[in-house]
């Protein structure tokens, strides 16, 4: 794989996490059990949002072929996406999508402190922006997630079953391929066995503080980074793109 | 296009408010990053937020304001490096926001007063607020309610 197009694949895989996360975010909009988690929940996808358009509008340039942020958000089918497995997780109760968005920024926190490091200018540029907020986020869900954890018996059993479901889909997010390669080593980009090492350091402290039990060695599914989604992913996609494939170019 | 020199367009600048918070210009906002003057005039901007909903709203007022003052040649450019922090909320920005009941962004460890009564004892009630910026608050002395400028 040349050099260009790694490039191209590994900024859509970035807006397409950050897209896919922002509409199961949506999703939850007017659905948190208190106004504060509310104002929290949009804050978030809204993040999220910017950091997808941002995202795509460069993907766009790179590809010099006219499409548009709109085009890759709402015009491709389901199998060219290429988020990660564990984002496109329904949302299930509370806790699920606590442990959800917990296990994606402990890593991405450490993915974007390293691209602000990488040889492409923009992507630093971006990452260096989504930092600051990716931060403040990570600290308001480790807090739930230690509030669960060390809660009541209820809430401990329920977030803990969360932990152990999710925990599979971890290890696509350190699973190197040919993209992450060509990008690590023709722009300095992220080392992935690196940042699971800190990954692992900062999951494991937040879960003895929580009192929560660190889950099994086992199997980790994949397959999101080249295209594969889970069957809930095609009615999130259906639901995301509704608008604009019944109306192309609509515009209010 | 009549000449224009630097310094007019940031009084001009100066003029147009945020639309989220309309008692701050985007000048007291420290979103105007650079302004240059040559055959048209290019004014580059960066966004509080990477979501933030205004970001396109402050470049059509951008437009709309220099217009409105005869410039036909106008650029706006988009930059995102350096991030903006709210370290570049002017000292002027700052005593507007407080005067509006927002209270300006704190550095960590320090007390956050309350913008009705200036009392010290004031408490969290969410890390988020109304908007991308802004943290929700309460005074422990007043009992008022009150929005925080989140340090970023």
């Amino acid at each position: 794989m040349n050099k260009d197009d790694a490039v191209l694949a590994y900024v859509l895989r970035l807006a397409d996490n950050a897209l896919i996360l922002a509409q199961r975010m949506v999703e939850l909009v007017a659905a948190k059990p208190e106004l504060e988690e509310e104002l929290a929940n949009a804050n978030f996808a809204l993040d999220y949002i910017g950091q997808a358009r941002m995202l795509y509008t460069y993907a766009a340039e790179l590809e010099g072929a006219g499409r548009s942020e709109d085009d890759f958000a709402f015009m491709r089918d389901g199998n060219e996406f290429r988020n990660l497995l564990l984002l496109e997780q329904p949302n299930g109760h509370f806790g699920d999508s606590v442990v959800r968005q917990y296990l994606f920024e402990a890593f991405y926190v450490h993915l974007l402190d390293a691209l602000t490091q990488c040889d492409d200018e923009r992507i630093a540029e971006i990452a260096a922006r989504a930092i600051k907020e990716v931060r403040y986020h990570l600290r308001h869900i480790s807090h739930w997630l230690i509030r669960l954890g060390d809660g009541t018996d209820e809430s401990r059993q329920r977030v803990q079953a969360s932990l152990d479901e999710l925990w599979r889909f971890t290890g696509e997010m350190f699973a190197s391929d040919e993209v992450d390669i060509v990008v690590r080593d023709t722009l300095a980009g992220p080392d992935l066995d690196a940042i699971a090492v800190l990954w692992r350091r900062d999951v494991e402290g937040v879960i003895a503080t929580a009192t929560l039990q660190l889950p099994q060695e086992q199997w980790m599914a994949s397959g999101g980074k080249q295209g594969q989604h889970g069957e809930p992913f095609g009615f999130l996609i259906a639901e995301m793109q509704i608008m604009q494939r019944l109306y192309p170019g609509a515009t209010w | 296009m009549a000449v224009v020199s630097r310094e007019q367009v940031y009084a001009w600048l100066a003029q147009v408010p945020d639309p989220e918070i309309p008692v701050l210009s985007i000048l007291d906002l420290g979103i105007v990053r650079d302004v240059t003057v040559d055959n048209g005039v290019t004014v580059s901007l960066t966004p509080t937020y990477s979501g933030c909903p205004a970001t396109e709203f402050i470049e059509s007022s951008v437009r709309t304001a220099l217009k409105q003052q005869g410039l036909e040649s106008i650029q706006i450019k988009r930059v995102l490096s350096p991030p903006w922090t709210t370290d570049w909320i002017s000292d002027e920005g700052r005593k507007k926001l407080h005067a509006y009941g927002i209270a300006p962004p704190v550095v960590a460890n320090q007390s956050i007063a309350c913008p009705q009564c200036d009392s010290p004892h004031t408490e969290r009630i969410s890390e988020f607020g109304s908007t991308a910026c802004k943290a929700s608050w309460r005074c422990r002395d007043c009992l008022e309610p009150f929005e925080y400028f989140k340090c970023l």
